[in-house]
């Protein structure tokens, strides 16, 4: 039988999480830290002339791809229909993002130690509502790249040239594949355990009340 | 059998064929068919798929290198080395004219004969391939990771470089012996003192571990003989480094016959370790001499010349134990130590048979002192006792001889036009293949070294008359392709070679392709005269020097339009090709330019001279088809009279001024 009200508690009726819902999100919070190490997001460009491919990755920190010109070549590319360098620099998100990832990384530690259900409530809800900011911005930055385009661009073809959020997209001669990578499929899978442990803690918090 | 009945049973036999092939929709005609088929899909390499191994071939009087597929006999790229190559600018742009300079000044053409990959542990390595110019003496090394030509060594005190360029089991040295003897060290005298003034040398160039950077470490003062082919020891006979001669009658006119006249001549063993310990006793006699060392700087991607003034050189009479001639029948060409290294196998192109000395045999007759003569100083071995085993061919003119990994031998014989397979150890003849026509060396992957590939031998022929269309007196060069994989050979391909393939050394795809260049680092490029962005683009004044610091990248040059030239000035175009993807060079051609294009690689720098001889405005363009805006790359330079004052001016877009 689990413990449902902590005494030493300054809230008596506040819920302390099980031991295995504080080991899966422990391991939440690991695997955040260490998708710092993989991109979050990629966009796979497919065309005759590149049957080796392109993939250009997008770190919570940069834009770039396994090898240093991957970029220069990307631009190369799109300079042909007008579309705007990318220039990491001038990307103000990826300066933030990191450090918004710690802060998900600390409230979840946090929520780890302190075993509180309203912490981990308030987990989720910042790290959903991130998310879907985050997946706004990115199709934001999409649309701006795929639409505002120099007027005096010597291919004039298509009126948007945006990638997909997620999927496959022909975009004259390339095909566009846009796909979460290991770091994105981290955060994913995080968020699905994270609303996992959530059932499970409300179901077994339903269950002890009834037994008390 | 009587030639009229064989004539009408060879009259049968094609009717029998012809009616059989009539009736082919029966199956009768299906072996034949099968046959075909099977020799097609044995050399068939699908479109977009690869081969299964690199083939090197010398270009010969090209003086370039030729590198194919195999098994489909397709051409990939020419490799310039000794010629200049106005495609790539080879030889023309500022960074490689310093390749082929040498003591006789600048020298653009080159007959290049022996193309040899590096080794490690007897196996090759795929670092290095080396290549050998018989004119002017001179041995080039080849970077097998950039497929260019990175440095170019002369051979002093030399004639003819033909014996040229073996290498040692680890690639210690490449060595190189004269095919014409000269007075050495040269000088003016009748050519009929030629037994008297005239001498060989065999060259040991150091080849530098890791750098692969080459030097001339030794040469051995010998005999004015025809040094022809040679070969280096391996396994129990590595150390030592064997070379053919012919002449030995030291004829200087009508060769042909007075080279032709003794029974045997002599194949020179060369212990070289032996050398090496003389040299660090100091027993070497110090001669002036003038030879160019030129090295290509695959960071600065420019070419530097290096000119060496001395040289160590051995006299035989004063080093003993050095050098032993083996008397062997009868003007031998190839000279090749078998897989195992205890055979030294000698082709004497003027007899039937294959002559085959056994080191081990070798080494008792010098420890037994089974001498029959000396000459100036080299003891002569009893052949009787060297000669393990004599190949009763059945064909006329062996001239080299390469080994599979089963134990078999191969041999070329020019005269009878054919392929003979032979057993190492009985030196019975197994097999025989007629070729197309005249062949000169052949190759088996992994040639001359201790681990070949036998899957192939490839013929290098001299004539090739009525094998392909005619394209008028002078035809195509050619090589064919043979499966040795069975036991009876199988002829699977003819295939065009550029130049004539003197020889050819092929390996496996897997150890070169993964390691092939895609693009050079832009920020490696140390290259003095490199802009690694457009905003560095410039154009520099110095005296009547113009500089143009320019960039390419899709699809414009940095900067496309120059003023402020004049007639007399000298203008130095500067491109680098600031694109790093693969396959994406790009090309630079400006009218009336007297030299070449320039062909630039991702992420390298080279520089064209051009000298403005009237005044108007000139168009300069991308050569090479880069991108869809290609058409579009593309600017001009003006040029104003001698003494007029149109200010210097640049740009791209928007136009900058000199300050």
């Amino acid at each position: 039988m689990m413990t449902t009200v902590s005494s030493t508690s300054a809230s008596t009726r506040q819920h302390r999480l099980s031991l295995p819902v504080r080991i899966a999100l422990a391991a939440v919070v690991v695997a955040m830290i260490i998708s710092f190490r993989y991109p979050m997001w990629s966009i796979y460009l497919d065309a005759p002339q590149y049957p080796e491919g392109i993939k250009m990755e997008i770190w919570y920190d940069n834009v770039g791809g396994d090898d240093p010109s991957v970029l220069q070549n990307v631009n190369l590319l799109n300079h042909y229909i007008g579309m705007k360098p990318i220039e990491p620099d001038a990307i103000p998100e990826l300066r933030w993002m990191p450090y918004i990832v710690w802060g998900l990384i600390i409230v979840g530690a946090v929520c780890v130690i302190s075993g509180s259900f309203r912490l981990l409530v308030t987990w989720a809800v910042l790290f959903t509502l991130l998310a879907a900011v985050g997946l706004y911005d990115f199709y934001l930055w999409e649309y701006d790249y795929g639409h505002n385009l120099d007027p005096e661009a010597p291919i004039k073809a298509l009126d948007s040239y945006q990638p997909p959020l997620i999927g496959s997209k022909q975009l004259l001669n390339i095909t566009a594949t846009s796909l979460p990578d290991i770091g994105g499929v981290i955060l994913i899978a995080g968020l699905t355990v994270i609303y996992l442990c959530i059932i499970w803690e409300w179901i077994n918090r339903k269950k002890s009340y009834g037994v008390a | 059998m009587n030639a009229k009945i064989k004539k009408l049973l060879v009259a049968g036999l094609a009717t029998a064929l012809v009616s059989a092939c009539g009736e082919s929709k029966k199956g009768d005609s299906k072996q034949e068919t099968a046959l075909n088929t099977d020799a097609a899909s044995k050399v068939y390499v699908a479109p977009g798929k690869h081969d299964e191994f690199y083939l090197f071939t010398s270009g010969g009087f090209s003086g370039q290198v030729g590198v194919y597929g195999l098994p489909s006999g397709r051409l990939f790229r020419e490799i310039p080395v000794f010629s200049q190559d106005p495609e790539t600018g080879y030889g023309y742009n500022e960074e490689t004219k310093p390749m082929l300079q040498t003591s006789y000044g600048f020298v653009p053409w080159g007959d290049a004969h022996h193309p040899k990959l590096s080794q490690t542990d007897g196996k090759h390595d795929g670092r290095w391939l080396f290549i050998n110019e018989n004119n002017t003496p001179r041995i080039a090394r080849i970077d097998l990771t950039t497929f260019e030509t990175v440095e170019i060594i002369e051979i002093p005190n030399a004639g003819g470089n033909h014996s040229s360029p073996y290498v040692t089991q680890n690639t210690e040295y490449v060595f190189a012996g004269t095919r014409f003897s000269v007075p050495i060290p040269q000088k003016d005298v009748p050519i009929d003192s030629y037994k008297e003034n005239f001498k060989g040398t065999l060259s040991f160039i150091k080849v530098e571990k890791e750098s692969g950077d080459m030097s001339l470490a030794f040469q051995i003062l010998v005999p004015g003989y025809d040094y022809d082919l040679a070969t280096g020891g391996k396994g129990p006979s590595h150390g030592w480094a064997f070379f053919s001669t012919y002449n030995t009658e030291q004829g200087y006119t009508l060769k042909e016959k007075t080279a032709s006249q003794n029974d045997k001549d002599y194949v020179a063993a060369v212990n070289w370790k032996k050398a090496e310990e003389y040299i660090a006793q100091g027993k070497y006699q110090e001669w002036d001499v003038e030879y160019y060392n030129n090295e290509y700087d695959e960071e600065k991607h420019m070419a530097t010349s290096k000119v060496e003034k001395k040289v160590k050189v051995l006299i035989p009479a004063e080093c003993p134990g050095l050098i032993y001639y083996l008397p062997t029948p009868k003007s031998p060409h190839g000279i090749d130590v078998d897989p195992s290294g205890k055979y030294i196998v000698a082709s004497g192109k003027l007899s039937a048979d294959v002559t085959v000395h056994s080191f081990e045999k070798i080494q008792e007759a010098i420890e037994n002192g089974d001498i029959i003569g000396e000459v100036d100083g080299i003891p002569v071995l009893n052949p009787e006792k060297t000669v393990v085993g004599v190949v009763k061919s059945g064909g006329l003119g062996p001239l080299h001889t390469e080994f599979d990994d089963k134990g078999y031998a191969y041999t070329s014989f020019f005269i009878s036009s054919e392929i003979v397979k032979w057993k190492l150890g009985t030196w019975e003849v197994v097999d025989r293949i007629p070729t197309y026509y005249s062949i000169g060396h052949l190759c088996v992957p992994g040639g001359g070294s201790m681990h070949p590939w036998g899957k192939y031998v490839i013929a290098l022929n001299k004539i090739t008359k009525d094998r392909y269309l005619p394209t008028g007196p002078e035809l195509t060069q050619s090589a064919q392709l043979i499966d040795i994989s069975g036991e009876k050979m199988e002829l699977l391909l003819d295939f065009p070679t550029v130049g004539e393939p003197h020889y050819a050394q092929a390996i496996p795809a897997e150890i070169l392709a993964p390691r092939s260049k895609k693009v050079f680092k832009l920020e490696d490029n140390k290259h003095p005269y490199a802009v690694k962005s457009e905003a560095e683009a410039r154009v520099e004044r110095k005296g009547n020097e113009v500089h143009v610091y320019m960039t390419t990248i899709r699809s414009h040059f940095s900067p496309d339009f120059i003023e402020g030239v004049k007639v007399g000035d000298v203008v130095y175009f500067h491109v680098t090709n600031l694109e790093q993807d693969w396959d994406i060079p790009h090309g630079f051609a400006v009218m009336g330019a007297n030299n070449a294009e320039l062909l630039i690689m991702p992420g390298q720098t080279e520089t064209l001279r051009w000298e403005p001889k009237k005044a108007g405005v000139y168009p300069f363009y991308c050569s090479d088809f880069c991108s869809a805006l290609h058409q579009e790359m593309q600017g001009y330079i003006r040029v104003s009279e001698k003494g007029s004052n149109v200010p210097l001016k640049w740009g791209l877009g928007e136009s900058k001024e000199e300050k």
